[in-house]
């Protein structure tokens, strides 16, 4: 994995198109693709099975992987400015903050429920 | 002449101070809004689950295997858009007009299992006045299938573009940019599809 995204990465000292420099090949695309694939799978699976306590934790766990997946190598986050970063995170942590507080107010705190 | 170049390519590319590109601070920024702007709809529903005093409830109604089904297509799509900016990127017009038809195609299953799903919810008796579960259902998944119709004709105008031979290497931006705006309309569906659907 690493292999070819430092391959690509470093493009552009090694002569290939200066578009290229900062992104992943082709092969390691597929491969992220089928990492979501298998993430959703199991996603599905943990759905049917139906895990009591843990399922809620373990979906979240593998929606943020595949979130985080998307994110980083997709949106290029992890090979861009980290400017980027910052502006996409100052928007997400945010309203995590927003959807966490509001579900703890109206769901935990008695005086709402 | 070196100049001249350079001074062409600086004002086709906007560079800030902080010598990154205008247009793509600028869809970052978007993009960072239109996470608080997700997050208020997922919110609502949120608030609201389990609060409806009337049917049909979620479990009756969600239909697992289809939305299984959208989710795996959408994130496939993703894959074909990061797979045609590659395409234009090395300048391979041929396999950037095929990834673009593929995010095209795949955006449209998507948006007609949607439809086909809102269908369903409706001769079932769901509808946006039904209860809470409806209004904040249709809602969020609306906003959501709204966002993933424009990008759908985004795509559509970036494939004429390139079957006419006006998407070389050098604007790469535009399909980068377009990328940004498929993959995060991406993003909100993962998160929806775990909150409304698996997490009931």
């Amino acid at each position: 994995m690493s292999a070819d995204v430092t391959q690509s990465t470093h493009g552009h000292e090694h002569g290939e198109a200066e578009e290229h420099e900062g992104h992943a090949s082709v092969k390691f695309y597929w491969m992220i693709g089928g990492i979501l694939a298998i993430l959703t799978a199991m996603e599905v699976a943990a759905f049917y099975m139906d895990l009591g306590a843990v399922e809620a934790p373990f979906l979240l766990t593998l929606s943020a992987a595949k979130f985080a997946l998307v994110v980083m190598f997709f949106m290029h986050l992890k090979f861009d400015s980290k400017i980027f970063t910052g502006v996409f995170m100052a928007g997400l942590v945010l309203a995590a903050f927003m959807v966490t507080a509001l579900v703890v107010l109206y769901h935990v705190v008695p005086a709402y429920r | 002449m070196a100049e001249a170049t350079a001074a062409a390519h600086a004002d086709e590319h906007h560079y800030t101070s902080t010598g990154l590109d205008s247009w793509k601070v600028g869809f970052w920024t978007f993009i960072g809004s239109e996470c608080l702007f997700f997050a208020s709809l997922i919110s609502t529903y949120m608030v609201y689950k389990g609060s409806s005093v009337q049917g049909p409830y979620p479990p009756e109604i969600l239909n697992i295997p289809l939305t299984t089904f959208s989710t795996f297509v959408l994130l496939m799509s993703s894959l074909a858009m990061v797979l045609a900016l590659d395409g234009v990127q090395r300048g391979d017009r041929k396999l950037s007009m095929i990834w673009l038809a593929g995010v095209i195609v795949l955006g449209s299953i998507f948006l007609g299992c949607q439809v086909y799903e809102f269908n369903e919810f409706v001769h079932h008796g769901l509808t946006i006045q039904q209860n809470l579960f409806g209004s904040s259902f249709f809602v969020l998944t609306g906003f959501h299938g709204a966002h993933v119709t424009v990008g759908v004709i985004w795509m559509t105008t970036l494939f004429i573009l390139a079957a006419r031979g006006k998407l070389a290497p050098s604007d790469a931006l535009k399909v980068e940019i377009a990328g940004l705006y498929w993959h995060f309309v991406d993003i909100v569906w993962i998160a929806i599809f775990v909150l409304v659907y698996l997490i009931q």
